[in-house]
């Protein structure tokens, strides 16, 4: 600790930080631009300037940068100073020479970082008389918007763009006061983080395309804490709705989890809930197609078919919550509920959950793993499955970096000065996968392979650190090197990192990372083992244990079973389109509750319409197995409904006892907890719908909230008192104590005089950077074992064999398009791939065909058109599709299929 | 008086290596290989060169913070910095034109006193004269086994690049000259830490100024006291000065460190051209304050150029006359600097371009009451420690001081909404 005096006042403080990231973690209103808490200082914007003095004599003192001085032990500076305030003043000043004063108009107006310097600094008065620049913008895709002349020159987005996330297509250009922060020319911007610009940006040159069509303020939002349901990582979110339109998502802030940053697909793919594929009113089979009928109507047919029925099953779904997960497993009894994954993935779920249960490796948060020092990625394309996990990535491999300044006194913090010294110093990165993916521009090495040969090499590097894991035979001298370089950095870091998933469709894969991450504790390294879940509840789900799908399949054909209930899922998705067909005609009931038309409900008699995460609240668990809570950000239009609440509403009309007492989520989760003790924490996961600060509920409207009174004065001109939450202990006005909500409470990131999400968040932060004060939201759910013995796996498959006139087909993800709901957001919609079959460079000229050649695929039981993609990176016999996209049925599914020239 | 850098330059022609030889050329190197890197070090630090830059930083002490030693980070890097781009300044252009072997001799014994594996001559992008000279003489020395594998049989190896600029003012800053030979925007880079410990590429850097390297191995064949023996003044050595504006005779001389700016201007420089008064100069380039007749007696030296609230610069000075304005002056001054700001950091690229266009509207007759006091402030918001480098700083320098000697001026073209001197 180090003591230093602000104002006269004396405060104990970090030494290894410097004097910005203090005085604002002590509580300060201290002005800045360029600086970020995860990007560390540059000294561009000198906004943070202060005063600081040599000793109690000095009383003139100089001008330093907060952000570029560490906090010595006995520093004394003065915030207040009026050389120093003046000087921060002058800086808006300089800064607002060229800026078009066009907030009135301008989308960031209201949450604009700058909009509160210039009023926290005092700068008022235009004294500028000149002309100011112009610059023509440019089109950067459907994500972000570009105004360029209200730049202020901060470099923030070439930082975070470039430095922080590795993209390559934004830069700076031009110098003095015309540099230009954009592209070479007009075009989407490359890398899936962009969308970060909108917050990192201080004004509003990147501000957010999507909302723009539907632009609402900030303080006109209303918002509520929420969780990201495009992957399994269970990004913290605040997403914002008005007039029963969902107008976008914002970060944040999660301490382990998310930090910062979202990945686009997170950030953009809200739009679903706007869609026209929602299913906004329930449906009954008539005449061979679908009617809408009200909720009574609906009700009644759920009652006609599901009371006094003792063949039913459910099937539940790895992105739908807990909370109707449960739901439907106590309607049908736990032994008629299954799980809507494919068996494969269920398979491998239920295997990850067991390892990483089983130990010893311990599973790391995002934020742990942006500070581990060796990394092998194992079958998995974490780029595209699990995007905001790979952006952590990239800063792990910047930990010889941070060594190497250390070794050079070189504080941690002065980033510029960090990447200078480092060079292209960058940790051991091993990624292992079928084929090419987004992360390839910084791995140390990279192996594309089969299946079957991903996991010997893992076994092999297994076998490397501890000759007791299973010895590899055969295996060619290259895989042998490989496995040697990779056990080498494993084993030589402190903090290894093995990361897999059900990617590539293999136990073998993720039993051999197992090995690997096994072997790595036996030989004493602090090893953490991570894999990822594909979808936002696919642990919850597994957690939960349901049948596998097939065993579903199966009741209905031997007859044991007639009446299905299916939760948010569409099968077409989960096996091969005959199969479902077949399963889905045989049923003699089929509700289907969802919130968006799939294929599925075509053949359903009853479809009930079911609240997404933003109308619905819930639990899910993350691949960390964090159980989360996501809260309802509006109340939908009252024939929609959160599943669980379908459900138990049926059941307590029905007069079921189990869920005589479900009023809401607290008494569905109490149920759970009761049933189900590997969950039962996930109750923690958020305070009680009865808990209050203060004695009121945290609103979710700000406290600038226009337009209440006159919000359906169309309708009617008294005010209609605001819709009650039963659930959370949120309100649904702008009445209420935000300033006392616990973390997990947190509707969005709001303080006095700070008035943007990004440069807000440190005011909820115990110390900037660190974790949320009262702690970062979540329950942790799987914990390793103390003192686990796990054996070793020792199932290693034989080397991949390619087949004549045959190809193994696996499932690449792509972050656009392959994951279902934000495919029906339009701006990923149009980013998404086209279908296609990417096969090997030999094996496409043995086949006769050249790129873009429209094949016929036969897989699964399914076949379609697709054009072909020729790719160096893809092995010999194996062929890549696109994971789902429309039109391929039984992709993501494992297995050998053809390829035939049209 | 005994001159160093110029004493092989008599006409117009260039030095070649056989005459620089016979000249008892790279003798200065063979002395030099026979002591160790530390004792060529501890005789630069005894002879008080001062660097020639324009900072006057101690040579041999910048040398002292390089790693030595088997444990040293590698490889190490001297760089000459070549990129001559202050207004009013042409010396580094004389000895690389002219007599490009005195760089190349002093850079290899630099070279070798750090340890440096490589070295860059970072040469202004206009230089093309220059650059080539460089190049050929890399070339002759290379040929002779001053350079390359195993120099002269001491087992130390070095090679010497030429690495032309793109002409940007910010490049010939110490560390925006490393971001720009590393292909990168010529924005400057925090210090600490300095290049000596991270420079290019992360690595121990050592960068010198053309002038100052090429004092280098008469130093070292010579002594520090004989060195220190040449000035007049409180610095050692000689120096290059130059004048330029309505003198007489415009142009460059190696003279005593500590030659009165009267010397100069009126000796060697022949003085004011008929039917023109002297009203001050710049010593030492354009970001240098202004001087004027009071300081004609003033040593040509760092220290005492401060104390008269100017800096030596680079030693060449900048004449003002009476037929010239001296708003119109800063204003090209400003200008120039406003353009060469890298854009990096707010007081810089937002103060400056303001200062431009209030002298610009000055000097076409649309200056406002206030104007004086706004350029006065831009003066205090772009001081030293202010901004992120020493630009914005130095392009305050002639604008201030402007203020101060030639106020009456500044008023008249607000008064009189017009520029006196223009018809």
């Amino acid at each position: 600790m180090a003591r230093i005096y602000v104002d006269g006042r004396p405060f104990n403080v970090d030494p290894k930080q410097n004097l910005l990231h203090v005085c604002l973690s002590l509580g300060f209103d201290l002005p800045y631009f360029c600086w970020h808490p995860a990007m560390g200082s540059v000294g561009a914007c000198r906004q943070c300037a202060v005063k600081q003095f040599k000793d109690e004599q000095d009383a003139g003192g100089k001008l330093i940068m907060a952000c570029m001085t560490p906090a010595a032990d006995g520093t004394r500076i003065s915030i207040k100073d009026p050389e120093a305030a003046a000087f921060r003043s002058s800086i808006i000043q300089g800064m607002m020479e060229n800026h078009p004063h066009d907030c009135p108009v301008c989308d960031e107006g209201g949450e604009c970082h700058l909009q509160d310097m210039t009023y926290m600094t005092g700068h008022d008065y235009r004294a500028y008389r000149f002309g100011k620049r112009t610059f023509r913008n440019q089109y950067l895709g459907p994500f972000v918007n570009h105004e360029m002349n209200r730049c202020i020159q901060c470099y923030r987005c070439v930082r975070f763009y470039r430095e922080y996330a590795g993209g390559r297509d934004l830069n700076a250009y031009a110098m003095r006061d015309n540099v230009y922060f954009g592209r070479h020319e007009d075009g989407v911007l490359e890398s899936e983080f962009s969308g970060n610009l909108v917050e990192v940006c201080p004004t509003g040159v990147f501000t957010d395309a999507t909302l723009k069509r539907h632009y609402t303020r900030k303080w006109d939002l209303q918002m509520a804490p929420s969780i990201c349901v495009h992957c399994g990582l269970g990004c913290n979110t605040s997403p914002g709705e008005r007039y029963g339109v969902l107008r976008r998502i914002y970060n944040r802030y999660h301490g382990e989890v998310n930090g910062w940053f979202l990945c686009d697909r997170g950030r953009y793919g809200y739009e679903f809930v706007n869609s026209e594929r929602r299913i906004r009113k329930p449906r009954v089979r008539l005449n061979g197609g679908h009617e809408a009928v009200g909720e009574d109507t609906a009700l009644r047919r759920m009652h006609a078919i599901l009371s006094g029925n003792r063949r039913i099953i459910g099937i539940g779904s790895p992105r739908a919550s807990l909370e109707s997960n449960f739901a439907l497993r106590t309607l049908v009894g736990a032994e008629h509920f299954y799980a809507g994954m494919s068996d494969d993935e269920y398979r491998l779920v239920k295997l990850m959950i067991e390892i990483l249960r089983r130990g010893p490796a311990r599973i790391p948060t995002l934020r742990e793993i942006e500070i581990c020092d060796a990394v092998f990625v194992l079958g998995e394309d974490v780029s595209n499955t699990s995007p905001r996990m790979a952006l952590s990535l990239r800063q792990s491999i910047r930990q010889p970096s941070m060594r190497l300044a250390e070794k050079l006194r070189i504080p941690l913090w002065l980033d510029h000065a960090v990447r200078e010294a480092a060079q292209d110093a960058s940790g051991p990165l091993f990624l292992a996968t079928p084929a090419a993916t987004r992360l390839d521009d910084i791995a140390t090495r990279k192996f594309h392979a089969a299946a079957d040969d991903l996991a010997r090499l893992g076994f092999a590097v297994a076998h490397v650190l501890d000759p007791r894991a299973p010895e590899v035979g055969g295996l060619s001298e290259d895989i042998a090197a490989l496995a040697r370089q990779i056990a080498g950095a494993l084993g030589g870091a402190e903090r290894p990192l093995v990361i897999s998933g059900p990617g590539c469709n293999s136990d073998a894969v993720i039993q051999a990372a197992a090995n690997v991450a096994r072997a790595l504790c036996a030989a004493g390294r602090k090893a953490s083992l991570s894999f990822t879940a594909h979808e936002c509840n696919s642990i919850g789900l597994s957690l939960m244990g349901a049948g596998e799908l097939g065993l579903a399949f199966r009741a209905l054909r031997e007859g044991s079973a007639d009446t299905v209930v299916i939760v948010e899922d569409d099968l077409f998705r989960r096996a091969p389109a005959d199969e479902v067909v077949e399963f889905l005609r045989s049923a003699r009931h089929l509700i289907v509750m969802d919130s968006i038309l799939s294929q599925t409900q075509a053949y359903a008699e009853l479809v009930l319409p079911a609240g997404t995460f933003a109308e619905a609240d819930g639990t899910l668990v993350n691949n960390e197995g964090r159980a989360q809570r996501f809260f309802q950000v509006f109340p939908p239009s009252p024939d929609i409904r959160e599943s669980w609440r379908w459900i138990g509403d049926y059941m307590r009309e029905d007069g079921r006892r189990e869920s005589a007492d479900w009023r809401n989520l607290d008494d569905v989760l109490a149920a759970l907890a009761a049933e189900l003790p590997a969950l039962a924490h996930a109750i923690a996961a958020a305070p009680l719908a009865s808990s209050r600060g203060r004695y009121q509920k945290v609103p979710r409207e700000p406290h600038r909230y226009s337009g209440r009174t006159a919000y359906y004065a169309n309708i009617n001109v008294s005010e209609p008192r605001p819709p009650l939450d039963l659930d959370g202990p949120l309100s649904f006005s702008m009445e209420g104590w935000p300033a006392a909500a616990p973390p997990p409470l947190l509707p969005f990131s709001w303080a006095p005089g700070w008035n943007s999400n990004q440069q807000s968040a440190p005011k909820f932060q115990s110390e900037v950077n660190g974790p949320l004060r009262g702690g970062d939201p979540g329950v942790r759910l799987i914990e390793p074992e103390a003192n686990a013995k796990a054996p070793y796996f020792n199932g290693i498959p034989d080397a991949f064999g390619p087949r004549q006139g045959e190809w193994l087909m696996v499932p690449l993800h792509h972050i656009f398009g392959s994951e279902e709901l934000s495919a029906l957001a339009p701006a990923i919609a149009e980013l998404a791939v086209k279908p296609y079959i990417a096969l090997n460079r030999d094996d496409a000229a043995e086949l006769g065909v050249v790129a873009a050649t429209e094949v016929e695929v036969l897989i699964n039981g399914g076949a379609a058109r697709l054009r072909v993609s020729i790719s160096s990176d893809i092995p010999r016999g194996v062929a890549g599709v696109p994971m789902g996209l429309p039109g391929i049925s039984g992709a993501g599914l494992s297995g050998w299929g053809r390829v035939k020239r049209i | 008086m005994e001159k160093l850098l110029t004493r092989n330059i008599s006409n117009g022609q260039r030095v070649d290596i056989h005459s620089y030889e016979k000249a008892g050329g790279y003798e200065g190197l063979r002395k030099a290989l026979k002591l160790s890197p530390q004792e060529i070090t501890e005789t630069i630090k005894k002879s008080n060169l001062r660097g020639r830059g324009g900072a006057g930083f101690p040579t041999g002490l910048k040398w002292s913070f390089v790693p030595m030693g088997p444990d040293a980070p590698r490889p190490k890097y001297l760089i000459a910095n070549a990129d001559e781009m202050e207004p009013g300044t042409f010396k580094d252009r004389l000895i690389l034109e002219r007599d490009p072997h005195q760089l190349i001799e002093g850079m290899i014994v630099a070279s070798y006193a750090i340890q440096a594996d490589v070295a860059y001559v970072f040469v202004r992008g206009e230089y093309v004269a220059a650059a080539g000279e460089a190049s050929r003489a890399i070339a002759e020395a290379h040929d002779r086994h001053y350079l390359g594998k195993n120099v002269l049989g001491s087992g130390y190896s070095l090679e010497i690049y030429v690495h032309k600029s793109v002409g940007r003012y910010m490049c010939g800053e110490e560390t925006g000259l490393l971001n720009a030979l590393e292909g990168r925007r010529a924005n400057p880079r925090a210090k600490p830490p300095f290049p000596q410990t991270s420079g290019l590429w992360g690595k121990p850097t050592i960068v010198n100024n053309v002038e100052t390297l090429a004092n280098i191995h008469h130093i070292v064949s010579r002594g520090p006291d004989w060195f220190k023996s040449l000035s007049r003044g409180k610095d050692s050595g000689t120096k290059l000065y130059g004048a330029s504006g309505k003198v007489k005779r415009p142009g460059l001389w190696e003279l005593p460190m500590g030659t009165t700016i009267r010397e100069i201007l009126e000796e060697h420089a022949g003085g004011m051209r008929d039917g023109v008064r002297f009203r001050g100069l710049l010593p030492g380039g354009a970001s240098t304050d202004f001087l004027v007749a009071q300081h004609l007696d003033v040593p040509m030296g760092f220290d005492e150029l401060q104390q008269h609230g100017s800096r030596l610069g680079t030693g060449t000075m900048i004449v003002l006359d009476d037929q010239t304005c001296p708003v119109g002056m800063v204003w090209n001054l400003e200008h120039f600097f406003a353009q060469e700001s890298c854009g990096w950091c707010t007081p810089c690229w937002s103060g400056l371009a303001w200062a431009e266009k209030v002298l610009k509207a000055m000097e076409f007759g649309q200056g406002q009451e206030g104007d004086l006091e706004k350029l006065e402030s831009i003066c205090r918001f772009v001081a030293p420690g202010n901004t992120f480098c020493a630009l914005a700083p130095g392009a305050a320098e002639p604008l201030q001081s402007a203020l101060k000697y030639f106020r009456e001026d500044f008023e008249r073209h607000i008064r009189e909404k017009r520029c006196p001197w223009r018809k």
